[in-house]
């Protein structure tokens, strides 16, 4: 099915739900994934469909309500407090707007350093932090004349770079990237992109890639799962979910995407309505209220991911029924 | 230019006083737009794209800012020179603009079919309970039920309210829409929506549109003409054809390069070194060369002025000049 790669991470049957005053927020629900070591899983959707609460599950910024993550086979959400410690060694995130996750009051050393400074051995030798953060700078491309600057004297870029930086700092094998180019101009984005894959190439990171723009997911990404309310609609490799894609969502998503040539003709498929709220989600499948293609089967039962091809999964009824 | 134009800028510069002293928000910027012509607008952040559209609207805040050149002609009138009273005639009837965050462009504790009102009796006189039906038609034009106009704009998502918005933009039939990042604050399959919308009312009604964007996509979707925006100045202007086909300035090319596609694989993107240039900074020569990978000398201590590469295509570039049309590939 996949690659006979190690899996580094494996999420199974995830779950995380907040209670509001209205009752019970689905945002992620029964989610299962595994990404292996050195590749990057890129996870799409609208906002609200739980893609971030995944990320932040995934490494206890938020507890999870049930279900299993293991890294290197160990299931993470049952760690105590020690062994978090050292997890979060190696697991690190980068933040999605880089003018509000660094502190304004730290300048860049401080900035950089600070992630270091939890480690015995950077702990008792400022000689060792300072060359560490040097050698940081350099290897996200920040100059070093920038060292002593404040977070408000740097563009978004650079500020990004920062964070980059700082997750890098502890030697993650692990890391979470919570649209962390999201806010940048298109020039600009590509320079971060352009450093994402290769520091992924450099030091053999495994990346989970949460965007909502598919473009940039298709360039960085090995893998790339589609959720919609809380649920993976479709999982599989970037070819083939561009190519061919399964889930109505996902084609309705990829139609939606303004192309920026001219003179091409495609189908466009708009989409009825917005998303629904995830409180208290009625049964069926989730998509049932948008989908040009329902059918009653769709509105009584809840369809499962389930496999359709050569490592490509799609939870939807009719992509069953055409299989066989 | 011939005088059929709906919109002429000629020559127009604002400027920002700052703590960190001037800021040249445009510069000598020249533009046009005829009826039933749509032209995006395209830069980056800082590009002076809003402060255009502003300065058009006569919202620029003064001071800090200042227009310090040019003119501008709607329907033959200097949009500069013209009385408070005359532009509020206009605003609205003639211009109207929407704006990028539909939360905070409507009045929270309005109700949508009052809003909507309230723009109607501003420019006609009409009857409450005409302009209330008229309100209804309206939102039923955008897709809304008209049920909904007795509600509340906390009421609604996003993407309708950026359609309230838009049936107010429309209440008056105006000649003139600016959109400033219509879509930019919406998901993607909304964002279809409300372009589709967009489109749609474009050809029914025949208004001339100004689409503020950062994204080269909704731009080849919609719109007839282009322009490039770079360091408060048009660099490239065309027909979406033409730049889509034909690039020419080295900014416009390094743009679409830059963009992720999905149609093509490629392993790298290509990146236009650097960053745009403070905008309390004046450069000598073309504000682009220091990115520029094919700057030349002249490039260091002139400005490009404007070179046609055809009639309806021009671009602010030394590479260009003295040469005959150049179709680079």
């Amino acid at each position: 099915m996949s690659n006979s790669n190690e899996k580094l991470v494996e999420v199974c049957h995830l779950k995380k739900y907040f209670k509001v005053s209205k009752g019970l927020l689905h945002a992620v629900d029964d989610v299962s994934f595994y990404i292996n070591r050195g590749e990057t899983l890129g996870l799409v959707g609208e906002s609200g469909c739980g893609k971030s609460t995944t990320g932040r599950t995934l490494i206890r910024l938020l507890e999870a309500d049930g279900g299993e993550v293991n890294f290197h086979g160990e299931n993470v959400l049952s760690l105590d407090k020690k062994q978090m410690k050292k997890f979060r060694e190696n697991v690190q995130m980068v933040f999605q707007d880089p003018y509000s996750c660094l502190n304004p009051r730290l300048s860049v050393f401080d900035l950089i350093a600070e992630p270091l400074t939890n480690m015995d051995e950077y702990k008792r030798d400022k000689k060792k932090l300072d060359a560490r953060v040097r050698e940081l700078m350099d290897v996200v491309g920040l100059s070093r004349r920038l060292i002593n600057v404040y977070p408000h004297e740097l563009d978004g870029g650079r500020r990004q770079r920062v964070g980059i930086a700082r997750a890098l700092s502890v030697n993650p094998e692990f890391i979470v990237l919570d649209e962390p180019v999201s806010a940048l101009d298109v020039c600009i984005q590509a320079q971060i992109i352009n450093l994402l894959k290769r520091l992924q190439q450099e030091l053999n990171l495994t990346y989970l890639f949460i965007s909502h723009d598919l473009s940039v997911v298709k360039h960085i990404s090995n893998r790339i799962g589609v959720m919609y309310l809380g649920k993976i609609v479709e999982l599989s490799d970037y070819q083939t979910i561009f190519a061919a894609p399964r889930h109505p969502y996902t084609k309705a998503l990829l139609s939606a995407i303004p192309i920026p040539k001219v003179g091409i003709d495609r189908e466009q498929i708009i989409l009825n309505g917005d998303v629904p709220s995830p409180v208290n989600l009625p049964g069926g499948c989730r998509f049932a209220g948008r989908c040009p293609y329902v059918t009653e089967r769709c509105r009584q039962e809840e369809p499962k991911l389930r496999p359709v091809g050569e490592g490509q999964f799609v939870a939807c009824h009719l992509a069953e029924d055409e299989n066989k | 230019m011939e005088k059929q134009n709906l919109l002429d800028i000629k020559n127009l510069s604002v400027e920002y006083k700052t703590e960190d002293g001037i800021v040249y928000a445009v510069n000598e910027l020249n533009m046009e737009i005829g009826h039933k012509e749509t032209l995006g607008f395209v830069g980056e952040t800082g590009a002076g794209k809003t402060t255009t559209a502003m300065t058009i609207m006569g919202l620029l805040p003064t001071p800090p800012g200042k227009v310090t050149s040019g003119e501008i002609l709607f329907d033959g009138r200097d949009m500069l020179k013209i009385s408070d009273k005359e532009r509020r005639g206009i605003l609205g009837e003639e211009i109207s603009i929407i704006f990028q965050d539909p939360m905070t462009s409507l009045n929270p504790s309005m109700k949508v079919g009052d809003q909507i009102v309230e723009m109607i009796r501003l420019h006609k006189t009409i009857s409450k309970k005409d302009a209330m039906e008229e309100a209804n038609k309206l939102l039923e034009m955008v897709g809304i039920r008209r049920e909904r106009a007795n509600d509340y704009p906390h009421q609604f998502s996003g993407g309708m309210k950026q359609r309230v918005v838009i049936a107010i933009a429309l209440a008056c039939q105006p000649k003139l829409i600016i959109a400033d990042e219509p879509t930019t604050a919406l998901d993607v399959t909304i964002q279809a929506q409300v372009m589709n919308l967009i489109k749609g009312f474009k050809e029914t009604l025949g208004t001339s549109m100004i689409l503020i964007t950062h994204d080269l996509g909704i731009v080849a979707e919609i719109c007839d003409k282009v322009a490039i925006m770079y360091a408060g100045q048009v660099v490239e202007y065309a027909d979406v054809e033409s730049i889509y086909m034909n690039p020419c300035h080295p900014y416009t090319k390094g743009l679409f390069n830059s963009i992720p596609k999905l149609d093509t694989e490629e392993e790298w993107l290509e990146e236009i070194h650097g960053l745009p240039p403070e905008p309390t900074e004046r450069i000598e020569g073309c504000s682009f060369s220091p990115r520029c990978p094919n700057c030349m000398k002249i490039c260091k201590h002139k400005k490009p002025g404007i070179t046609y590469i055809d009639e309806k295509h021009y671009v602010r570039c030394f590479l260009y000049e003295n040469q005959e049309v150049k179709t680079d590939e």
